[in-house]
C-alpha cells in the first residue's frame, strides 16, 4: 500500500532551481531505506511559490518543504519518512509572524487563496491524464455533449458573468454567442497562450500544471460555437508548457477525448499547437491570427472582428488560457455558484502573479474585489527588508503604477481603469522606496519600443521619441518642457495607434506622471534622483569615520578611482573620475560608502541632509 | 471511450489521487521513535500495509510519528477515526497487526485483547 505521496513541483520555476535533481535524490534515498513501495514520488505542476523552489508537498499530512536541494534529501528522508517528524530546517517561515509553518494549510499565502482555475495545479501529475480524470476531468465535456444544447452552454456562460481573462474583460458568453450566429463555416477556436509581459507567468503555470483543463474548455467552447478545429498559440520560450501540451493532446486523442466522435457522441474536435517566436505584439488577436496562419505577426484594423473574418477569413473565437480553464468549473458547479464570487460587475477569481519587491513571490488565485492591500500585505506577505511600499504596477507594460493611497480599492477591470491602469493579464510588480518612478517608466517604455511591430508610425516613432525623452531625464539632461512633450506624445500614441500595444504603451508614463510628478521635477529641475537609482545623478563618498581601510571597495572599483589617503588607513573616491556604478557601495561591509543624489546645484536643502545621512541598510 | 467507460476510469483513477484529498475514515499512527524501531515497528508496519493492500481497504491512511510515550510496551500503534476517537494498541506483532486490519479497520471492531487505551478527544480536553 502507498501510504504517502511526495509531490515534487516540476514547474519552470522549481525545475530551474533543481527540482529534478532533488526528485532523483529522493527516489534513490527512499529506495535505500526500502520505502519505495510505500511512498510514491509524484511530479506536479506549479504550486505557486516559485521563490522557495524546489518545493515539496507531502500527503496526507500536508507538510510543505522549501528549498529542498539534493544534499538535504538524506536528512529529510530519515527525519520525515523514517522517523515521522517534520524536518524543521526546510519548513518555510511566515514573513510577517516569523513563525515556522508546518503545513500548506497554515500558510497565509495558500490559505487565503480561492482555487478555481488552479484547482488541479500542484495537485495532479499533468503528464498523466488519469489523475485529471480522477478529479472530474472530462466529465463536464461528457455532460455537455450528452445533455446540453450549444445554446444552453452559451446561456450558462452568459449567466455566470464570466469576462475574458486576457485583459480587456469582454463578456465571454456574448463573444461566444456572436460567434455562434456567424453564418460562415468552418469556424475556428483559438487559445491565446502568448503571455509576454514582464512579471506575468500565470498562463504558463496553468498550462504546465493542468493542460487538460484548457483542452476540455476549448472542446466545450467549440461545441457551443459550432467549431471542429482549435489552435493553441504559445511562445517557444515556454518549452515545458509546450511539451506538456503535446503530451496532454496525445493522451486525450488516445482516450477518445479529442478527435473524431468524442465520447461516442458524434462531436469532432481537433486541436493543434502553434508555436510563436515570442513577439509581444502576437498576443494581440489580429497579429496572433496572422502568426497562426504562418505570416508575419502584425495587427490588422478592426472591424472586421475575428468572429466575422478571422483565421483564413473564417469566423474565429480567441480566448485566453485562463478563460478556457474557467469554463469547466462553471459548468460543473453551475453559473449561480460562479456568479456569487467576485464583485457586482466582475465575477469569479483571477490568477495574479506577485513579483518584484514582495516577500511571497509567486502565483496566487484570488476572487475579484480583493483589495490591493490584501494582495500585497496579506497574501503577498509585505515588502522585504522592512522597506516602505511605493507603488505597484498592474497589467505589465500596458498598465500603470498605483500608489499607496489607492491600495484599498477592490481589484476589478473598471476600478483599475479609473486609476489609469489596467487589469491586463494579472501581473503585479511591487516596487519599494528604492525604485525610481522615472526609471520604471523608462524601463516599460523601452520594452514597448522594442516590441513595437513597426507597422504604424504613432507606435513605432512615438514610443521611440518618448523613450529618448525619458532616457534624457534619467541622465540628468531633462529640459523644463519635457513633461509637456511626454504628455502630448502620450496622447498622440494612445489615440492613433492601430492596436492595443500602442494604445496602452503610454500608460506607465501617464500614471507615473499622475502620481509621482514631483520625482520627474526633481530629475529635471534639481538634477536629483530621490530614490537614488539613476546613475548619472548619483554621488558616492566614503565616510571617513566608518571606513575600516579594508580596501574591498578599491578592489571592486572598475575604474581604479578609489585610493588610500597618503599616510592614513582610510580610502576616498576621486569624484571626477567616478562612473557612479555603485560597485563600491555593494562591496562595502561596513556601510561606509554613502550614496547620495545631491543634485547639480549643490545647494544644501534639509531633504539633502536627510538623504546624505542615509546609508546602505 | 464512451461516458460509462469514462465513469469507470474515473472511479479507478480516484484511488490513485485519494491520498492527496485527505478525509479518510481511519488514520493509523505508528510510534517510530528509537525504541519503536528497535522493537520492530518498521517490520510491523510493512506487514500492516501489506494486509491493507490485500484486503483492498481504501479508507485508511497510515502515518508515522515520534515516540508516543509507552516505551516499555513498544511497538505501539494508535488508530484515530474522524470523530476523534483514539484507540491505542501496545506490544503489537505482525500477526496482531494483521488482525487489527481485519477487525478494526475493516469491520470497525476494536480488538479487545490488544487495545490498551481508548480516549475520545472531546472528553480528554474537558
Amino acid at each position: 500500500m502507498i501510504r504517502t505521496h511526495i509531490l515534487v513541483c516540476t514547474g519552470t520555476g522549481c525545475t530551474s532551481s533543481g527540482s529534478l535533481v532533488t526528485r532523483d535524490a529522493l527516489l534513490a534515498e527512499l529506495k535505500k531505506h526500502g520505502l519505495e513501495r510505500e511512498i510514491e514520488v509524484v511530479e506536479t505542476g506549479c504550486m505557486g511559490r516559485c521563490d522557495l523552489g524546489p518545493v515539496l508537498l507531502v500527503h496526507p499530512d500536508g507538510t510543505f518543504y522549501k528549498n529542498v536541494l539534493a544534499a538535504d534529501v538524506p536528512m529529510l528522508v530519515e527525519e520525515h519518512f523514517v522517523k515521522g517528524r517534520p524536518y524543521t530546517k526546510l519548513l518555510p517561515q511566515d514573513p510577517q509572524t516569523h513563525n515556522v509553518v508546518a503545513t500548506q494549510a497554515d500558510f497565509t499565502f495558500f490559505n487565503r487563496q480561492m482555487r478555481i482555475v488552479r484547482y488541479n495545479c500542484g495537485v495532479i501529475d499533468p503528464e498523466n491524464i488519469e489523475e485529471y480524470i480522477a478529479r472530474d476531468g472530462y466529465s463536464v465535456l461528457g455532460k455537455v455533449l450528452a445533455s446540453m444544447t450549444p445554446e444552453q452552454v452559451i446561456g450558462e456562460i452568459k449567466a455566470s458573468g464570466l469576462r475574458g481573462r486576457g485583459g480587456a474583460g469582454f463578456p465571454t458568453g456574448r463573444k461566444w454567442e456572436i460567434m455562434r450566429q456567424a453564418p460562415d463555416f468552418p469556424k475556428y477556436v483559438v487559445c491565446n497562450a502568448d503571455e509576454g509581459d514582464p512579471g506575468a507567468f500565470m498562463n504558463r503555470s496553468v498550462l504546465e500544471g493542468d493542460p487538460h483543463s484548457v483542452l476540455e474548455g476549448m472542446a466545450i467552447g467549440a461545441y457551443a460555437m459550432g467549431s471542429n478545429r482549435g489552435f493553441i498559440y504559445i511562445r517557444a520560450e515556454y518549452g515545458l508548457a509546450v511539451k506538456r501540451l503535446h503530451i496532454a493532446i496525445e493522451q486525450a486523442y488516445k482516450y477518445g477525448l479529442l478527435g473524431k466522435n468524442i465520447l461516442e457522441k458524434g462531436f469532432d474536435f481537433d486541436v493543434e499547437v502553434r508555436i510563436g517566436a515570442g513577439a509581444f505584439v502576437c498576443g494581440e488577436e489580429t497579429a496572433l491570427m496572422r502568426s497562426v496562419e504562418g505570416r508575419r505577426g502584425q495587427p490588422q484594423p478592426r472591424p472586421p472582428f475575428p468572429a466575422q473574418r478571422g483565421l483564413w477569413g473564417k469566423p474565429t473565437n480567441i480566448n485566453n488560457v485562463e478563460t478556457w480553464a474557467t469554463i469547466r468549473p462553471i459548468i460543473l458547479r453551475g453559473a449561480p455558484w460562479f456568479a456569487s464570487i467576485g464583485t457586482e460587475k466582475t465575477k469569479g477569481t483571477k490568477v495574479f502573479c506577485l513579483a518584484g519587491k514582495i516577500n511571497n513571490t509567486g502565483v496566487a488565485e484570488l476572487p475579484f474585489g480583493t483589495t490591493l492591500r490584501e494582495m500585497i500585505f496579506g497574501v503577498g506577505g509585505g515588502i522585504p527588508n522592512g522597506k516602505k511600499f511605493k507603488a505597484v504596477q498592474t497589467g505589465g507594460p500596458s498598465g500603470g503604477v498605483i500608489p499607496e493611497q489607492h491600495l484599498d480599492i477592490p481589484v476589478e477591470y473598471e476600478s483599475l481603469q479609473k486609476l489609469g491602469s489596467i487589469m491586463g493579464s494579472g501581473g503585479m510588480v511591487v516596487m519599494d522606496e528604492d525604485s525610481c518612478m522615472v526609471d520604471v517608466a523608462r524601463f516599460f517604455m523601452d520594452f514597448c519600443c522594442d516590441e513595437s511591430c513597426g507597422k504604424c508610425p504613432p507606435c513605432r516613432v512615438g514610443t521611440r521619441q518618448m523613450l529618448s525623452i525619458l532616457e534624457r531625464i534619467c541622465n540628468g539632461q531633462g529640459k523644463p518642457d519635457d513633461i509637456q512633450k511626454l504628455e502630448d506624445l502620450a496622447a498622440m500614441v494612445k489615440d492613433s495607434s492601430l492596436c492595443g500595444l500602442g494604445q496602452t504603451a503610454p500608460n506607465p508614463v501617464l500614471t507615473t506622471l499622475r502620481y509621482f510628478r514631483d520625482e520627474y521635477m526633481a530629475h529635471i529641475v534639481e538634477k536629483r534622483c530621490p530614490a537614488r537609482v539613476c546613475r548619472e545623478l548619483l554621488h558616492f563618498e566614503i565616510d571617513q569615520v566608518a571606513c575600516k581601510g579594508c580596501s574591498i571597495c578599491a578592489r571592486a572599483c572598475p575604474v581604479q578611482t578609489i585610493h588610500k589617503v597618503d599616510g592614513q588607513k582610510k580610502f576616498y573616491i576621486t569624484t571626477e573620475t567616478c562612473i557612479h556604478c555603485g560597485a563600491c557601495f555593494e562591496a562595502c561591509r561596513f556601510d561606509a560608502v554613502v550614496k547620495t543624489s545631491p543634485g547639480r546645484t549643490r545647494t544644501e536643502t534639509p531633504e539633502d541632509e536627510v538623504l546624505a545621512g542615509e546609508v546602505k541598510s | 471511450m464512451n461516458l460509462d467507460e469514462l465513469k469507470k476510469l474515473k472511479e479507478k483513477a480516484q484511488r490513485q489521487v485519494a491520498l492527496r484529498e485527505g478525509n479518510k475514515k481511519y488514520r493509523v499512527v505508528f510510534s517510530m521513535g528509537t525504541s519503536g524501531i528497535a522493537a520492530g515497528a518498521r517490520e510491523i508496519m510493512t506487514a500492516m500495509l501489506d494486509e491493507i493492500d490485500k484486503r483492498g481497504i481504501e479508507n485508511v491512511e497510515v502515518a508515522v510519528t515520534g515516540e508516543i510515550g509507552l516505551v516499555d510496551a513498544e511497538p505501539v500503534i494508535r488508530i484515530e477515526d474522524r470523530s476523534g476517537e483514539k484507540v491505542t494498541y501496545a506490544n503489537v506483532n505482525a500477526d496482531a497487526a494483521r488482525k487489527i486490519v481485519a477487525e478494526h479497520l475493516q469491520k470497525g471492531k476494536v480488538v479487545d485483547g490488544l487495545a490498551v487505551g481508548k480516549t475520545k478527544e472531546a472528553e480528554r480536553t474537558k
